[in-house]
């Protein structure tokens, strides 16, 4: 939180101009030139004393609000009342409206009924919020908030009011920063300057949410109180009320300093609030702040995550989930529980966007809702859930439906006593093969349903025979060919002779199936720089032998027979050579590499071996030398927020697709270990990995002391993960349904049949569906996911995933069966897809769009009536603006010039592969106190909201995204602690690079590396820690991870986002 | 006339020179009469232990077109300390350190017995022989193993400074690196992919910023070794490459059935080449190819890999039917040329049972004077004796082979040279001495002949262009100067100059006179050669036309004979054997394909356009000894009749010594008699031609093929092909005789070729 650093930085302000459309909304920034316009004559008003007197800076920031500005600031102020919520507390119905009442004030001004809606959705919300008041919202209107700080409660009702003081939202507070939505309208506004003040405050309590109390009394002062209580109803701040215009922003205009709005709109109300350090934070806000922060809005009271998934975990955590009930809806990803599959596939297989499919297209569009499936086909299994059985039909293969070819599975119906059965998905009448034949019981289900896998189960795996084999030979295990470069820069940090230790460590640990002891797979291993160097280590030989090739404008593999070896046969051979390899290029000083011929000689190699397999790239810079594939910087800071921007996103055409496509044919899977210290392009470097399965890793500035463990654990959990090669995938699906679209890390020739050259357990692909015709409610719908992969020991299998869904005609079930997790999930990806092809700034406007019209959806078609000013949200999905606004600040998505241009791709890339769990931890981020948790509980202590408000001085944080990890410490950290952790006496003498915590024996280190270990171990992707002090520097990087703040880069806070996309709602309504 | 008999031996002896005529005609005109031109077969450095090279610079003729070297033929002025180029008529002072010149005390180069001098050259640094491996993998194991003991017993034939290279091939090339500890390393390439030499030495890293190499100057030995890893002084590496070639596996690709193994011979050569020409251009250099199979794939590739395509044959050629002749022809021309020009020579030792395809490779031996052997197996004393003698060394413990020779001819005005024959060429030196007339590798008067040896010999042709009415003065004689530069195995530079001169006659008066100079034997060579050359580029037959009509009309010039009365027919005793010779050669494998394959016929013609005249005489006409009871061992005639069932006979054909048991002499060692005490005689008589067999095989290079068979052995054909069919199932009075053993042929004899060539000779109509 050092803000202060910050507050300077606009970065909101620049923000906006990137952000899509809604940024301009809640930025400050842009929004200050409107002002200007519009504002011009309000402000005259604003800028009077009132606004002078709190703050002006708060002013300013309501003040936006012009009218027909769309942007929230205007509106928010006004309605800032609407945004906390009332009470609704109890009824699910209704927040509180009574409390609201008083809100409302602001509201009322403008169409003040109207407002307030009522959550029905679910009572559930309400009860979530239902902590006390809200505070203050925040961010970009905080400095509005401060406003209201100040003067409290009556402010709010009253100055503004002024107008309309009769209908004091409480709103008021959210309002500021929200306002902008409604803004216009105000007639009453002028007053503006004063009134926003007031607003503030109202909003205070409410955080936000729905306005629908607003509607109700007058009592401003109420208000803020109220919101406490209210909160219950949704979180869900929101609104300000529509075109309320109440208030515009007068002050604003006032405010004048532009600069301020916005600064004070971050941090203004946190800063202000909490941390009393932070003095500075606004410039003209000290006045403001000064006043206690009686009432922010409260962030409590808007719909928590991690509330969310502790209510989840409580509720169904430890529990067993049977999957024998069509279109059940799974526990949360975050909960911990055990599956049982009793014929539907798990949902650490497969998860759905919703579990009941809307009956018709029609109804599919008008909802908006994504139906979509994320698919891990090789998901891990905890220990305490069985592993998939294998089936084996014998010489004939599987049995397959003969129209659709699906394979056997529980919706499989027999009939004719057993002789035929109709085939789920396409309907065809089969004849059951002589030896297949069962009797069938009373119920028509064969005598043999539970002793046979593919008749019972969701998920199992049939024996492939021949005809499913290339060539119709059987496989040959796959190899794993290391290759690593060995120019000057991976020579002299020490990486070349860091991977050769380690292999020959790894190299022992293999994987292999499960009940195989020794792996069946082959090692391989190749040197480049300008050249690529092979390596002859068959256990023949006394040495190995290196074979140079510099022909890199045509690879080929020089030898065929000791290239790829079995580890243990010639142990003595590989480990002489891996000694040798750092040495022989200890003096190199060639700095050129290659990287297309790199690839392509184990293309080659797995040619000519016949087999499939993995390459573990190790490569340190861009490659420049004369080859195919080689790259120049394209790296221009001066197209992000532009048109092009996505060009930067775009791999390189060319030979990088040709080998794409190559690698994909023979099964070759590329896993890239990135060691740069410049741009590296990695959207082209990347593109292979990404179509094959593979994984990418990067390692800015690496250096062996701080960085070395955290690759070797990337490069252990990689090596041993399990895989399956040569994967090809298809999803049939069951008439009326069909999938159309495909994101993951594949490769695909047609419209249907998902090439992988290889796909590892944490390896997700998102399908979507599309309505082919009208579905039935009764026979719901089926799907079925076949995966034909060759097995670590070189077995051809096919593994089967059948999941049934619901079907409904009312948009209602729809929205129960939503999943979050698994929506989020689909729209990174396809947001991280689009970026390839339209402006961010587009992409960014379809997702709040979309956001907006599926709750808007609901909002009209399921929730009972009430006030328009009220946001309601399904029950199921109330956590999802969160998500969203999230995803809109990753680093593809937000267009900053900060941020490079390999970051930014890599972590598209990342997000295309990833699975539900993933997305989710990496769009919110654990944050977990561990300076107040009881170390003598096994649990890990529960996190908080990632915001800087939950942070304190004195506080230590842990916080983990599944690909960064951060200890932050507070600057009033006790020393006590400071000395159990880190063995110093202070935290004025941490180094700044320490990447791990000394080893020291007391319960508190204990615990928390336990905690950090478990982590670690527990992610796909190892964590490098980082160690953050308060008001350091790094604390920037830090701050990025807290989602529900203003982005760093750009991007709105939890609370702005929430009201912006109230306003949208509302206009979609209207 | 013995005295010429003589004078020629003399010469022979003194300058390695034979010339087809010794009186020249005095003009053109009278020249192209004599229908065999005035040519000469010109050993360059035929072995003369007597000959102690000089340790200083030779004179040259300070003429810049001329630049004859100082020789006896000279006038000298001796108290001027002037003396006269007698090509060029300049009058030249001596250099000062020959300021003690006087009669008494006279140069070497002024004595007479210096008609043939060598100088060494103590300018500019020398470079160490370089011996470059290039061996195919591709081999059966049994073959490979010899091959890889032959040449772990080479590396200590090399001389210790002597740099060492090796590349491997089969679908790959693997050039290995010898200078590393540990790691073995080697750079490989592609076999199919054609490779600039530049692209090759950037692939190897070779690429230097300044290159002091690329001046055309041997680069100083230290710089090079350190420059190139590839290349490393035998002493240094002698341990690494032992056992690196002991590790030497065959080709490890997958050979499927039906396909023959993927032989990158070309790429390898390129590879080969290349790395020389970047490292060591103009330095002495032996690329030494193994191959046990066709080239298979890539550039210069022969025969594709589909086993159900054989190999081409004469037939294929001839109905143009050989998909890859033309095209892996001139890659490795191209090759040959390249290499050439850098001074390296190429040999090629092929051992294998099928073809290898030496008729598209043989230009790179033969362009830059490297050896070809040809055999069966690696796993034979054939090759192994052979490639071991590749390395003798002479008395003085040199080895007998030299390098980067530059043949420089000049003529005394009356005289120009028209090209030669030989394994040379072109340096594309014109000259005042150049004809314009080109016999041979013409249109010059300098050559190169990267590899030579002691045997090493040239057919050199010459124009008079005197013309008639402008008669040489009586006395006057014509003059031939030979320079040889060349690089000496110990690594001197060292300059032979062998000035020879022959008189002038005139043809009408004298023709006698140059008749009885006439030089049967090397006029045999000679002729053969030229016809050799046509044979490369002509077809078979029209080349027979050709020679027939050479003959026949030199018959019709030196015979004595009436008008149309062929008995009247006489040849004066100097040209009597040439036509025997003509006859034998029209059989001969060098003019005739059919029952050899190409391969066969390049390897002959190969060995046949640089042997010395002896053995290139043996080549026409072999040699045959009879071994009997009746006698001391015996010459006897190359003729069926000489086939006698108590004879053993001893045929040298060079390339194959045959020994063969008459009928009774092999059921006498069936018998075993030779076993028995009171039989020793029977030993010693089956233990004579051994001996002298064995005599033979010491000597030879290569070495022949050696053949014991006996009456009715299949291996008897050999023999019985070779001897003049005077007995065939033709002429059945020799049925039932005593005497030899037809031969089923329908060749004609000698006998019926002497009397058509007596008819056509007197033939008026001809």
């Amino acid at each position: 939180m050092s803000q202060q650093g910050y507050v300077a930085a606009p970065p909101y302000s620049q923000a906006q101009p990137g952000m899509g459309g809604y940024q301009g909304g809640f930025g400050g920034g842009p929004a200050q030139p409107l002002y200007g316009h519009y504002g011009g004559p309000p402000q005259a008003f604003a800028a009077p004393p009132a606004g002078m007197m709190k703050s002006p800076v708060s002013s300013a920031a309501g003040m936006p609000p012009p009218p027909a500005s769309n942007q929230y600031n205007p509106n928010v102020q006004q309605n800032g009342a609407h945004p906390q919520r009332y009470p609704a507390p109890q009824a699910a119905s209704v927040y509180g409206q009574p409390l609201q009442s008083p809100y409302n004030s602001m509201a009322s001004m403008a169409p003040p009924p109207a407002q307030q809606l009522t959550n029905q959705m679910s009572s559930m919300n309400l009860g979530n919020y239902a902590p006390g008041p809200m505070q203050s919202p925040p961010p970009p209107t905080s400095s509005v908030q401060q406003p209201f700080q100040t003067s409290p409660p009556q402010a709010m009702g009253q100055p503004q009011m002024s107008p309309g003081p009769q209908s004091p939202h409480m709103s008021p507070q959210m309002s500021p920063q929200q306002s902008p939505m409604s803004g216009p309208p105000m007639g009453g506004p002028p007053m503006g300057g004063p009134p926003m003040g007031g607003p503030p405050m109202g909003g205070p309590p409410m955080g936000g949410p729905p306005m629908g109390g607003p509607p109700m009394g007058g009592t401003p002062m109420g208000g803020p109180q109220m919101t406490g209580p209210p909160m219950a109803g949704m979180g869900r701040p929101f609104p300000g009320p529509p075109g309320p215009g109440g208030f515009q922003q007068p002050g604003p205009g006032a405010a004048g300093p532009p600069g301020y709005p916005q600064q004070a709109g971050q941090f203004g109300g946190n800063m202000a609030g909490h941390q009393p350090g932070m003095p500075g934070a606004f410039p003209g806000a000290p006045g403001g702040m000064a006043g206690p922060p009686q009432k922010k809005l409260d962030p409590d009271s808007i719909p928590s995550i991690t509330q969310v998934i502790e209510d989840d975990q409580v509720k169904r955590g430890g529990q067993v989930y049977s999957t024998n009930i069509r279109g059940q809806i799974p526990p949360l990803v975050t909960t911990d529980f055990t599956v049982q599959d009793q014929g539907n596939a798990s949902p650490r297989f497969m998860r759905c966007t919703t579990y009941s499919l809307p009956c018709t297209a029609d109804l599919a569009k008008q909802c908006q809702v994504p139906l979509a499936s994320i698919i891990k086909p090789l998901a891990n299994l905890p220990e305490n859930e069985t592993p998939l059985y294998v089936v084996n039909h014998g010489e004939t293969g599987p049995i397959r439906c003969n129209r659709c070819k699906a394979y056997m599975c529980p919706y499989m119906q027999f009939i004719d006593g057993g002789r035929r059965y109709q085939c789920g998905f396409c309907n065809c009448v089969n004849e059951v093969p002589v030896f297949y034949f069962q009797h069938l019981d009373h119920m028509g289900r064969r005598v043999d349903f539970y002793e046979r896998p593919e008749l019972s189960l969701g998920s199992y795996e049939f024996v492939a025979t021949l005809d499913y084999c290339k060539n119709n030979k059987p496989p040959n295990p796959p190899a794993y060919i290391f290759m690593i470069d060995v120019s000057y820069n991976n020579i002299k940090s020490g990486l070349v002779k860091l991977i050769c230790d380690e292999l020959k460590n790894l190299l022992e640990h293999l994987p292999s199936e499960e009940g195989v002891e020794a792996s069946a797979i082959k090692v391989g291993f190749v040197t480049y720089n300008k050249v690529l160097h092979f390596y002859n280590v068959k256990s023949a030989l006394a040495q190995p032998q290196m074979m140079v090739v510099s022909d890199t404008a045509e690879m080929f593999v020089p030898l065929l027979d000791g290239f790829l070896v079995n580890y243990q046969d010639s142990r003595a051979v590989i480990s002489n050579l891996l000694d040798q390899i750092p040495d022989m290029f200890a003096d190199t000083n060639e700095s050129e590499t290659v990287f297309v011929p790199v690839i392509q000689a184990g293309v080659e190699a797995f040619k000519a071996a016949e087999c499939s397999g993995k390459l573990f790239i190790f490569q340190s810079s861009m490659p420049t030398a004369e080859a195919p594939g080689k790259l120049k910087n394209r790296d221009d800071k001066k197209l992000v927020n532009t048109d092009k921007e996505k060009t930067l996103f775009q791999p390189q055409k060319g030979v990088y697709e040709q080998l794409s496509k190559e690698c994909v044919a023979q099964g070759c899977c590329v896993d890239l270990f990135l060691f740069p210290n410049q741009y590296m392009d990695i959207a082209t470097m990347a593109d292979v990995p990404s179509h094959t399965g593979g994984s990418v890793y990067k390692y800015n500035n690496f250096q062996v002391e701080t960085d070395g463990e955290h690759f070797l654990r990337d490069l252990r959990k990689d090596v041993q993960k399990s895989i399956g090669f040569d994967a090809i995938m298809r999803v049939r699906t069951s008439t009326g349904f069909r999938a159309t679209e495909f994101f993951g890390a594949i490769h695909m020739n047609n419209t249907t049949d998902i090439e992988m050259a290889a796909v590892d357990c944490d390896k997700a692909l998102t399908v979507e569906f599309k309505h082919d015709d009208t579905l039935s409610e009764e026979t719901g719908a089926h799907m079925q996911c076949a995966l034909l992969y060759t097995t670590i020991n070189g077995q051809r299998r096919l593994r089967i995933h059948n999941l049934s869904l619901n079907c409904s005609s009312q948009l209602s079930e729809l929205y129960k069966s939503c999943e979050t997790d698994s929506l989020i999930n689909f729209f990174s990806k396809s947001a991280c897809r689009a970026i390839l092809n339209q402006p961010l700034k587009t992409v960014r406007e379809i997702l709040v769009n979309q956001t907006a019209h599926m709750l808007a959806c609901y909002r009209k078609n399921c929730a009972s009536p009430s006030a328009a000013s009220q946001l309601i949200l399904p029950d199921a999905m109330k956590v999802f603006p969160v998500y969203i606004n999230s995803l809109m600040k990753t680093a593809p998505l937000v267009g900053s010039t900060e941020l490079s241009t390999d970051d930014r791709a890599h972590q598209r890339l990342l997000i295309m592969g990833m699975g539900v769990e993933e997305t989710q931890l990496l769009l919110y981020p654990r944050l977990t106190p561990l300076h107040n948790m009881d170390v003598s509980i096994k649990t890990h202590p529960a996190p908080v909201r990632c915001s800087e408000e939950r942070l304190t001085d004195s506080g230590m944080f842990l916080l983990e995204n599944g690909h960064s990890m951060f200890l932050w410490l507070g600057q009033a950290i006790p020393p006590d602690l400071v000395q159990n952790i880190f063995n110093l006496p202070s935290l004025a003498h941490l180094q700044g690079n320490m990447c791990a915590l000394p080893e020291l024996d007391n319960p508190l280190s204990n615990k928390v590396r336990a905690i950090i270990n478990d982590l670690i171990e527990k992610r796909p992707n190892s964590m490098k820690l980082h160690i953050v002090r308060q008001k350091d520097k790094p604390e920037m990087v830090f701050r990025q991870f807290l989602v529900e703040d203003k982005g760093l880069h750009g991007g709105a806070s939890y609370m702005d986002f929430l009201c912006y996309v109230h306003r949208e709602i509302r206009q979609l309504l209207t | 006339m013995a005295s010429y008999q003589e004078f020629i031996q003399q010469n022979e002896d003194r300058d390695g020179v034979r010339f087809s005529w010794n009186l020249w005609p005095s003009s053109r005109l009278e020249a192209t009469r004599l229908v065999v031109p005035v040519s000469c077969l010109f050993t360059p450095l035929k072995e003369r232990p007597d000959l102690p090279p000089v340790q200083y610079e030779p004179v040259l003729c300070s003429r810049a077109n001329c630049k004859a070297v100082l020789n006896p033929l000279c006038q000298v002025d001796f108290r001027a300390k002037i003396w006269a180029c007698n090509f060029c008529f300049q009058r030249n002072p001596f250099p000062p350190s020959y300021a003690g010149i006087s009669e008494v005390n006279q140069p070497a180069e002024l004595m007479p017995q210096f008609s043939t001098i060598e100088y060494i050259v103590q300018r500019g640094a020398t470079a160490p022989l370089i011996f470059l491996y290039v061996v195919d993998t591709c081999l059966e194991e049994e073959d490979l193993q010899a091959l890889k003991e032959s040449l772990q017993m080479s590396l200590s034939l090399l001389p210790p400074n002597a740099l060492v290279g090796l590349i491997t091939f089969g679908r790959m090339v693997q050039v290995h690196e010898l200078s590393c500890e540990g790691i073995a390393k080697s750079y490989v390439f592609r076999g199919t992919k054609d490779l600039s030499s530049k692209q090759i030495q950037e692939m190897l890293g070779l690429t230097k910023p300044a290159a002091s190499a690329q001046q055309g100057r041997p680069v100083a030995p230290q710089d090079a070794a350190a420059s190139c890893r590839f290349l490393q002084p035998v002493h240094r590496v002698d341990m690494n490459l032992t056992d690196l070639l002991g590790e030497l596996q065959r080709d490890p690709w997958p050979v499927p059935q039906g396909k023959r193994p993927l032989r990158s011979t070309g790429v390898a050569l390129t590879v080969a080449v290349g790395l020389l020409e970047g490292t060591f251009p103009n330095t002495g250099a032996r690329v030494m190819l193994f191959i046990g199979g066709p080239p298979t794939q890539g550039p210069g590739m022969v025969v594709g890999d589909e086993l159900k395509t054989p190999i081409r044959s004469w037939h294929d050629i001839q109905k143009d039917n050989a998909r890859h002749l033309k095209k892996a022809t001139k890659y490795y021309e191209a090759m040959a040329n390249r290499s050439a020009v850098n001074g390296h020579c190429i040999d090629i030792y092929a051992c294998a049972l099928d073809q290898t395809g030496l008729l598209e490779m043989k230009c790179l031996s033969n362009l830059t004077g490297g050896h070809i052997v040809m055999g069966d197996s690696f796993n034979t004393s054939l090759f192994k004796q052979t490639f071991q003698r590749v390395f003798s060394k002479d008395l003085n413990g040199d080895f007998r082979m030299a390098f980067g020779g530059v043949l420089e001819i000049k003529t005394s005005r009356e005289v120009k040279v028209c090209g030669s024959i030989g394994p040379c060429v072109s340096l594309n030196s014109k000259g005042s001495c150049v004809s314009e007339n080109e016999m041979g590798i013409g249109g010059t008067s300098q050559w190169k002949v990267c590899g030579l040896n002691p045997s090493t010999t040239l057919g050199i042709f010459f124009e008079v262009v005197n013309q008639h009415n402008a008669p040489v003065p009586q006395g006057g004689r014509g003059a031939i100067q030979f320079v040889t530069q060349y690089q000496h195995s110990n690594t001197q530079r060292r300059i032979r100059v062998t000035t020879i001169a022959r008189n002038w006659a005139d043809a009408q008066s004298q023709i006698q006179h140059i008749e009885s100079s006439f030089d049967q034997e090397a006029a045999a060579v000679l002729m053969a050669r030229l016809g050799v050359f046509r044979a490369e580029s002509e077809e078979g037959p029209d080349v027979l036309r050709w020679l027939d009509r050479q003959l026949i009309r030199l018959c019709q010039k030196f015979g004595q004979f009436n008008k149309d009365d062929p008995t009247s027919f006489k040849l004066s005793e100097s040209l009597s054997l040439y036509p025997q010779f003509m006859f034998h050669l029209r059989r001969s494998p060098f003019l005739q394909v059919f029952n050899n394959s190409p391969d066969e016929s390049s390897y002959y013609r190969h060995h046949f356009v640089r042997q010395d005249l002896t053995q290139s005489l043996i080549m026409i006409q072999p040699i045959l000894y009879s071994y009997s009871f009746h006698g001391p061992p015996e010459p006897v005639l190359l003729d069926s009749s000489s086939i006698l069932p108590d004879r053993i006979l001893l045929m040298d054909t060079f390339f194959q010594l045959v020994i063969y048991h008459g009928e009774t002499i092999a059921q006498w060692r069936k018998a075993g008699y030779q076993e028995m005490a009171e039989y020793e005689n029977f030993k010693q008589l089956l233990l004579a031609p051994l001996d002298d067999a064995q005599e033979i095989l010491q000597t030879r290079f290569p070495m022949p093929r050696y053949i014991d068979t006996e009456h009715g052995g299949s291996q008897a054909r050999f023999l019985l092909s070779k001897v003049n069919p005077s007995q065939t199932h033709n002429n059945l009075y020799a049925w039932g005789q005593e005497t030899g053993a037809p031969i089923l042929t329908d060749d004609v004899s000698l006998q019926v070729f002497m009397d058509h060539l007596k008819k056509l000779a007197v033939s008026s109509s001809a």
